[in-house]
């Protein structure tokens, strides 16, 4: 039934148009579904969609059509339960620069009924050198620790990173995947967008390849290199799209390729 | 290779997860009084500003004694003897000058009055608009009348009486507040909270359990308290340097400062409810402000607009607040004399946040 039983995340049929002149149509008939206690990773070129789907998970977006349970439960009847159960970092966002990091995060830990010590969160992003410093003096990369550090201080059930290691040097990429571990390890649930294959590849038990506002493959990494017969996750995209996905996001067009198997 | 004791102990272990440390309205408002307390240039706006005001305006208009008013006797046969009689009267200074010159000087507002006797009768010539020239004209007359040999009939004693609370500063200084509580409240919150929809705090903060109503009282309140010292500071400086007093209780005066900041911070939330540019929000602010500052008896009394307008002014949300201030502050009235008032800037201030809470969106 609903409840405990109920996956993670359940999506039926999900659209997202955007208004405007003309219309975007961001996502385009998006179904999945999260376990519960799985790393989840949403994979994608710039415009995929990504932003918006796990926007809309995530309760900040309204979706234009199509079901979205969270934890069994629904934005619409639920939200004040499921905010205490959630835990967010957007791609984006510029917190207060006059806060240091340690007060920061004791902000963000306040709001929540349960949660770990704020100096936790910040010892799993690698920020505890920098408790003291004002956010105005962090570099990207820490701020961007900083963010995914106010997603834990609620200690969620289910954890969104939207892009947590985009712009990260690699022993902070690596930080980040070790704090996704942790919380795996405690039955948790995680949601994640990427643009790097070997990230997706190496954290994530399950990947849904968006492109266009629509999943076009998911699976776990083994199922879908064998299901393309392809040695590397990039090359799924490469068959299925024509493109290639690189590091930065952006889908290039590959000479010859049209989508049919190499 | 080197070991990286860093990295061999990860991935950590999973924190320990306690209830309690919840408590998002004070460790809100807490957070905006740091943030406010780090902004060297809101600290001026908030705390110099006003200051700087009260303290060029006080000395601009400082009470001054009257200066001597200065009459033109136009040169003929009786010109010496008037001059004298002028010049010996209390506040007049009496010169003997040709017709012409004095004409000018009078169209030029150097003279406040030209007197030219004739055989038939005294003249006297004066803008009847500027009251020094009506004051000077009153004294001639008077005086030559005397020296024409009219009596007086009654004894007449001047008492000369100081009135601390009918200067100009007494004026300013209750309006001065009641403006920076504006200004505060609406730049304060409005501008602050379209600057954290822009920087995606705000959507921020609406995924976390910080509700609607926490986040927006959570502003309000920030801004009351920032303001409350910023009041006390321009009472005692206004006391210090002016001799302002406070004629009703003091008890009073802080609950309609507080009343007060928490009306204009409701009204600039439901300003920056929708606004998503700086621009946007600082054309709506200063568009509603102008007429406030006009038109609310701020710097000089609104009863110089006409009967028309009254209403119209009677109902900016200033002006009660300007109103009840001076009344609590210069007449020494209760709360309870200011009730019309306080019930109208309460008024402002609950509908506003009522929009607010509607209307607002966090993106
Ligand atoms: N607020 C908006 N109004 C109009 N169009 C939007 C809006 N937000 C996103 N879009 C459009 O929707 C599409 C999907 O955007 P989205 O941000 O979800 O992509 P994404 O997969 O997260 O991309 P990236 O990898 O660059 O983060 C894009 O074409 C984008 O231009
Ligand atoms: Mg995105």
């Amino acid at each position: 039934m609903t409840g405990v039983d109920a996956p993670a995340i359940s999506v039926r049929d999900l659209v997202k148009r955007y208004p405007g002149r003309p219309p975007v149509e961001a996502v385009r008939g998006l179904s999945l579904d999260v376990r519960r206690g799985e790393c989840f990773g949403l994979l994608g070129p710039n415009g995929a969609g990504k932003t918006t789907t796990i926007e809309i998970l995530e309760g900040l977006l309204a979706p234009t059509s199509g079901e979205v349970e969270v934890l069994g439960l629904t934005w619409a009847a639920h939200a004040g339960a499921l905010r205490e159960r959630v835990g967010v970092s957007l791609q984006e966002t510029r917190l207060s620069d006059k806060l240091t990091v340690l007060e920061t995060a004791r902000l963000f830990r306040s709001f929540y009924r349960r949660g770990i010590a704020a100096e936790a969160a910040l010892e799993l992003v690698g920020l505890v050198p920098k408790a003291a410093a004002r956010v105005a003096n962090l570099s990207g990369g820490e701020r961007q620790r900083l963010a995914v550090a106010t997603a834990l201080v609620g200690w969620p059930e289910l954890l969104f990173l939207d892009e947590p290691t985009t712009g990260l040097d690699p022993q902070s990429r690596r930080q980040i995947w070790d704090l996704v571990e942790t919380v795996r390890a405690c039955g948790h649930t995680v949601v994640l967008t990427t643009h790097f294959m070997d990230e997706a590849e190496r954290l994530c038990d399950r990947i849904a390849i968006v492109d266009a506002g629509r999943v076009i493959a998911l699976g776990t990494p083994p199922e879908l290199l064998a299901q393309f017969e392809v040695a590397h996750l990039d090359d799924v995209f490469v068959k299925l799209a024509g493109r290639r996905l690189t590091e930065s996001g952006w889908a290039e067009p590959v000479a010859g390729s049209t989508g049919g198997p190499a | 290779m080197t070991s990286q004791p860093a990295s061999a102990a990860r991935p950590l272990p999973p924190p320990a997860v306690t209830a309690g440390g919840h408590a998002p309205l004070r460790a809100f408002i807490a957070s905006r009084l740091v943030e406010f307390c780090r902004e060297p240039e809101a600290l001026f706006w908030v705390y110099g500003f006003p200051l700087v005001m009260i303290l060029s305006l006080g000395i601009a208009f400082r009470q001054q004694p009257l200066a001597s008013l200065r009459v033109d006797v136009v040169a003929g046969p009786a010109a010496a003897a008037d001059a004298a009689t002028l010049n010996a009267a209390p506040g007049l200074t009496a010169t003997i000058r040709p017709q012409a010159e004095a004409a000018e000087r009078l169209r030029t507002g150097r003279a406040d009055l030209v007197v030219e006797r004739s055989a038939a009768a005294v003249e006297f010539r004066t803008d009847p608009t500027r009251p020094e020239a009506v004051l000077a004209r009153d004294r001639a007359h008077d005086a030559l009348e005397r020296a024409a040999g009219r009596r007086d009939l009654l004894t007449v004693r001047d008492t000369p009486v100081e009135s601390p609370g009918g200067r100009y500063i007494d004026f300013l200084v209750p309006g001065l507040m009641a403006l920076s509580l504006m200004g505060g409240g609406l730049w304060g919150v409005g501008f602050a909270v379209v600057e954290m929809r822009i920087r995606k705090l705000l959507k921020r903060f609406f995924a976390t359990p910080l509700a609607h109503w926490q986040f927006l009282f959570g502003m309000m309140a920030g801004r009351m308290l920032f303001v409350i010292p910023e009041m006390v500071l321009l009472v005692v400086a206004a006391r210090l340097l002016f001799g302002v007093q406070v004629f009703g209780s003091a008890a009073a005066v802080v609950a309609l400062l507080v009343l007060g900041a928490t009306a204009f911070a409701g009204i600039g939330l439901a300003i920056a409810a929708r606004a998503k540019t700086l621009e946007a929000v600082s054309g709506a602010l200063n568009l509603i402000m102008l007429p406030m500052w006009l038109g609310s008896g701020v710097f000089f009394s609104r009863e110089r607009y006409p009967d028309w307008l009254q209403p119209v002014l009677a109902a900016l949300p200033l002006t009660p607040l300007v109103d009840a201030l001076r009344g609590v502050m210069l007449e020494g009235r209760t709360l309870a004399g200011c009730a019309g008032e306080i019930t109208a800037i309460a008024a402002w201030g609950i509908i506003c946040f009522a929009i607010a809470l509607r209307i607002f969106r966090w993106q």
